[in-house]
Formats: structure tokens, C-alpha cells, sequence
């Protein structure tokens, strides 16, 4: 009896979203990389030495070694100490300095998560915040960071509750969330507004109240539309952390080294290398996370782009 | 069998008085959807409406359900008020679109409307359990519900329909999507669920054979403005099987309301059929 059911249940199960198995995808991976650096290499090699210029304007970079290091130098670069007072490896200076903005990014990517769910909530239950809130919420991400960091880390100085007074970095995390609430605002607005006409009137005819649509209906339908979402606040936050960490000057992060190692490119040039390694190795892990949570959450859903059988 | 407009004992289970609905009132796009509507079902019964697009079947319909308010007259459902029936869960509906939520499994749609009644997880359960072996898709209780054919997606929506055990059942051509054959079977599980839960039945629909096969009364209707030209009764007795589709009596009513809807102009283009009709 069980046999012959799931011989019959398999035959109507849709196909799910084909991945690639996990090797694959890693050796696809490294093979990008590997192109990449190999690409850096050939460049140095036959580019010319003095930048290149077309009808006057400088347009290629020089592919001296104060430029462009060697792959291999930045590598290596890695296992040297960071400077001659400090004798740490570099790798695991901006492996910290990762795992700190790692921390804030994420910070920053609940705050916004939060209000932005909040702030979609409020305009798909009412019309008019909607029609009044949305386009300044548009605006506000024309507003550039470095215009903005100054400010929130004066205002946080000026809070204080109690005993408990504003740490620095959370200003660096606030600006990371006001990247990352604008995608989670918009998408979850979308996918509050995507219950079909027929569902609505089917939660009315049930006599459900406004909350109960909400929370039975609503929200489980926009969660296909919060997950792309996520994945861009989720980036969002990074960028606003590191961005933030430069503008406001917070130490610890690997926004920070990146400024700090610049500063020593003319004698050290392969050392900044190894801080923009560590940012975007901040990238995927954030990305990594989102993935994860994707996956949990719509472990037992048909995805969007499958035809819906209703 | 067929009892007719019912007076005797109890409240009828639709009661529908001199009503008329008028969408976009006093604008241009003004659309006497409804006009003069008088309709009872008895308990138990089974009526169909049928008519083109534009008559207002399904507008009737929502009225009844109290998704959309009459303009005048009066709706009474299990002689309440629509709109007090609607919130104490004295009907069920069901639509084209099975409408069920893929995020939930087949038992936990099945379980809605009980969840949001306030039902204990055992009972509900419990409920949810009958209603699918009701359907006969016990064993489907865990799937998804995109895991399932159309006909089985229709069947699980009207359990869910049928848990809070409603006496009334309104239904907007719910089968209008599936094909032939699945249809027909849907058509005879139907009645043996209606049989067996005793629950009268509003069924909106396009097809004159479908009608006929189910309903103790077909209703038909005409447009512009949405009005009951005629209302025929099928008597071929409550049982109906594979048979009844080819009996002569089955033939004889089929013609009776195909010659009664005869003579409407059928504009499938037509705006106001499309606004009115087909959400």
C-alpha cells in the first residue's frame, strides 16, 4: 500500500528547481577565481608599463608592481606580519577585522529587516501612509552615506538612557540598515499586496479579522518575495558597514584596514589587497547566511518561477 | 424528493427577497447587476444558477455569502442575516481557484477556517482527519498541496469548505477548470458528500449538463439587467449515478434549460459580464 502511494505521489510531485550538486559549484568557483587572477597576471604582463592613454586620457591602469602587485605577492602578503610593530599575520588581522564588521553588518541587516517589515506592514494595512510614506522612503536612498554618518554618530552621542549610553558602533550598524531596510521595505510591501482576490475572499467568507488575514495570509504569501529581498539588504548592510566604518572612523573593522593599508600602497602595495580580500570574503559569508535562511524557509514551497498549479 | 420553496418547519437556507444590486451607482459605469430577485433553498436542496456571462450568478452569490452588500432587499441565511451567518460560519465556499495556501500542508488547509474558529490543535486535527477521508484523500493529509492534481486540490477545498460543518455550501464553478472526466467524477462526489453531510448547496456554473445532473432546481438567469427568467425542477429523484447521464428524463431537462436559456444574447466580450461576473 505505502509503495504503491509513493510511486503515485512522486509521479505528481513537480520538479523542483535544478542545482547544481555543491562540488560543482564550488569548482566553479575557484575556476572564476583562478580566471580572474590569471587575467590580473596577463594584463601586468603585456599591458603597458605607463598606464595607456587613448586621445589623451588616461584609460589603462599602469601595470607597474606599486599598481598591480603580483597575485603570488598579495598571497603571500597574507602569512608576512602587518607592519614592523605589529607582529601578527596579516590574515589574521583582517580575519578579525572580517568577523567584526561580519558582526555589525549583521546588526544592521536585522535593524532594517525589522523596519522594513514594519514599515511594509503599516502601508499594506493603510492606504494613505503608503501614498505618504513611500516616495520618502525613494528618496532616502538618494541621500548619500557620507553625508549621513557624521550626523547619526552625532545624534547617537547625544542619546543616553540611563546608564546605558550609545556605543559608537552602533551608529556604524544603524547606517548599515538604512541600506539594507529600503529592499526588505519594498519586496515585503510587493508580497504583502500578492494574495490573490480569491484568498482575501476566502479569509472574509472564514470571518477572519483584519490581523488574522495579516498573519495567516498575508505574511506567508509575501515570504517568497522577502527572500531576493534579503538577499539585497543583506549586501546592503555590508556595503553601509564598510562605507560607514571608513566615514565614521570606527577601528576594528575591515572597512578600516582597507583605508589604513591604502594609505601604506606606495611601499607596501600588495597589503590593501589583503583587506579587500577580507571584504569580500565578508560578501559571501553574508551572503552565505541569507542562502541558509532562504533555504530553511522555503524548504517546503513550490519556488516563484515554477508554473503555479491553482 | 424535490421539496421546493420550503415553509414548512425551520428557516429556509437561503432566503433571498426583492433584492437588486447596483454597482458604480450614479456614474456613468452605473451596472444593474441584480434586479427583483426572489429565491429560497431549502434545506438540503441543491439549486444551480445558471445563465451568459453578465446575468449576476456569481454576483447572486456573494451576495449570499455577504461578500458584497445588496443594494435593496433583503438576504437571510438560515434565517439570519447574511452577514450575522457569515461571522457564525453557517456557510462554506468554494471557487474556480482551489485557493489553497502552499505553505500549508493539506491537513493544515483543511484546518483554517477551524484555526481561525479558535479550535484546539487535537480536535482540529481530529476534523481535519474526517473531512479528508470525506474527500477520500486521507492519505494526502501531509502533502503539499502543489503536489496535487487539480481535481484532488478542488476536492481538498471543499473539505476545507466543509470543516466547520456548515449547512449551506456555495460554490462559484468550482469545476469549471478541470477537464471532462475529472469533472464528471467531481460532480458525482459531490452529491455523495452532500448526501452524506445533509448540506444544502448554491452552485454557479456555465454547463447545462452540469446543472441538470446536480440540482433538484436549475435557476436560470438572463442579463442586463441580471434577473430569474425561469426556475426548472429536475425531478430524477436525490440518487443519481453514471445512469442518470443517460437517461431519457436526464436528456429532457437538459433541453428544457437549454431552451430556456435560449434567445439571450451571448456577448462573451461584453465589459459589463466581464466587471460583473467573472472575478
Amino acid at each position: 500500500m505505502s509503495s504503491v502511494l509513493s510511486v503515485r505521489t512522486n509521479r505528481i510531485r513537480p520538479r523542483r528547481e535544478r542545482t547544481a550538486p555543491l562540488a560543482r559549484r564550488v569548482l566553479l568557483f575557484l575556476l572564476a577565481l583562478v580566471l580572474v587572477a590569471a587575467g590580473w597576471e596577463v594584463y601586468k604582463a603585456v599591458g603597458p608599463a605607463r598606464g595607456g592613454e587613448v586621445f589623451g586620457w588616461n584609460v589603462l591602469p599602469r601595470t607597474s608592481d606599486a599598481a598591480m602587485p603580483h597575485v603570488w605577492d598579495m598571497g603571500s602578503r597574507l602569512f608576512d606580519d602587518e607592519s614592523r610593530t605589529s607582529t601578527r599575520p596579516i590574515w589574521r588581522v583582517v580575519l578579525s577585522g572580517a568577523w567584526y564588521s561580519l558582526r555589525l553588518a549583521f546588526a544592521g541587516f536585522a535593524i532594517g529587516t525589522v523596519v522594513g517589515t514594519a514599515l511594509a506592514t503599516v502601508m499594506a494595512k493603510f492606504q494613505i501612509v503608503r501614498r505618504g510614506l513611500l516616495p520618502y522612503l525613494v528618496i532616502s536612498q538618494t541621500v548619500p552615506m557620507i553625508a549621513l554618518a557624521p550626523l547619526v554618530v552625532s545624534w547617537g552621542g547625544k542619546l543616553q538612557l540611563g546608564s546605558w549610553e550609545w556605543p559608537r558602533w552602533l551608529s556604524v550598524a544603524v547606517l548599515g540598515a538604512f541600506l539594507a531596510f529600503f529592499p526588505v521595505a519594498v519586496g515585503t510591501l510587493r508580497g504583502l499586496e500578492s494574495a490573490s482576490a480569491t484568498s482575501l475572499e476566502l479569509m472574509h467568507s472564514f470571518a477572519a479579522s483584519g490581523g488574522q488575514t495579516m498573519r495567516k495570509l498575508r505574511f506567508p504569501a509575501a515570504v517568497p518575495f522577502m527572500v531576493p529581498a534579503l538577499r539585497l539588504a543583506a549586501t546592503a548592510a555590508v556595503i553601509g558597514v564598510v562605507v560607514a566604518e571608513i566615514s565614521t572612523g570606527l577601528r576594528g573593522g575591515v572597512g578600516r584596514l582597507i583605508i589604513e593599508y591604502a594609505r601604506q600602497a606606495s611601499g607596501d602595495p600588495a597589503k590593501v589587497y589583503t583587506a579587500v580580500l577580507g571584504a569580500a570574503v565578508l560578501g559571501l559569508a553574508m551572503a552565505g547566511l541569507v542562502a541558509a535562511f532562504d533555504a530553511l524557509i522555503m524548504r517546503n514551497r513550490p519556488r516563484l518561477d515554477q508554473p503555479e498549479a491553482a | 424528493m424535490s421539496e421546493g420553496p420550503a415553509e414548512a418547519g425551520g428557516a429556509a437556507a437561503v432566503s433571498v427577497r426583492a433584492v437588486s444590486k447596483v454597482f458604480n451607482r450614479g456614474t456613468v459605469k452605473q451596472v444593474d447587476a441584480l434586479v427583483d430577485i426572489d429565491l429560497t433553498v431549502a434545506p438540503g436542496e441543491f439549486v444551480s444558477l445558471i445563465g451568459p456571462s453578465g446575468c449576476g450568478k456569481s454576483t447572486l452569490l456573494r451576495l449570499i455569502g455577504n461578500l458584497i452588500e445588496p443594494t435593496t432587499g433583503e438576504v437571510l441565511v438560515n434565517g439570519k442575516p447574511a452577514d450575522r451567518a457569515r461571522l457564525d460560519q453557517d456557510y462554506g465556499m468554494a471557487f474556480q481557484q482551489a485557493g489553497l495556501f502552499d505553505w500549508r500542508s493539506v491537513a493544515k488547509n483543511v484546518e483554517l477556517p477551524l484555526e481561525l474558529k479558535g479550535w484546539d490543535k487535537a480536535r482540529r486535527r481530529a476534523r481535519a482527519e474526517e473531512m479528508l477521508a470525506l474527500v477520500k484523500l486521507a492519505e494526502f493529509a501531509d502533502h503539499r498541496p502543489w503536489q496535487l492534481s487539480g481535481g484532488m486540490q478542488q476536492r481538498v477545498a471543499i473539505a476545507r469548505a466543509l470543516a466547520a460543518g456548515p449547512e449551506l455550501l456555495l460554490m462559484d464553478e468550482p469545476f469549471g477548470a478541470l477537464d471532462e472526466m475529472t469533472r464528471e467524477h467531481m460532480q458525482a462526489e459531490l452529491l455523495r458528500i452532500c448526501t452524506e453531510t445533509k448540506t444544502s448547496v448554491v452552485f454557479v456554473t456555465h454547463s447545462i449538463p452540469e446543472a441538470v445532473y446536480l440540482s433538484e432546481r436549475v435557476v436560470v438567469m438572463s442579463p442586463r439587467p441580471g434577473r430569474i427568467t425561469q426556475i426548472v425542477d429536475v425531478e430524477l429523484g436525490r440518487h443519481r449515478d453514471v445512469d442518470t447521464r443517460e437517461d431519457a428524463g436526464y436528456f429532457k431537462k437538459v433541453t428544457e434549460v437549454r431552451e430556456a436559456l435560449r434567445g439571450f444574447e451571448v456577448d462573451e466580450l461584453d465589459a459589463v459580464g466581464q466587471g460583473v461576473d467573472d472575478r
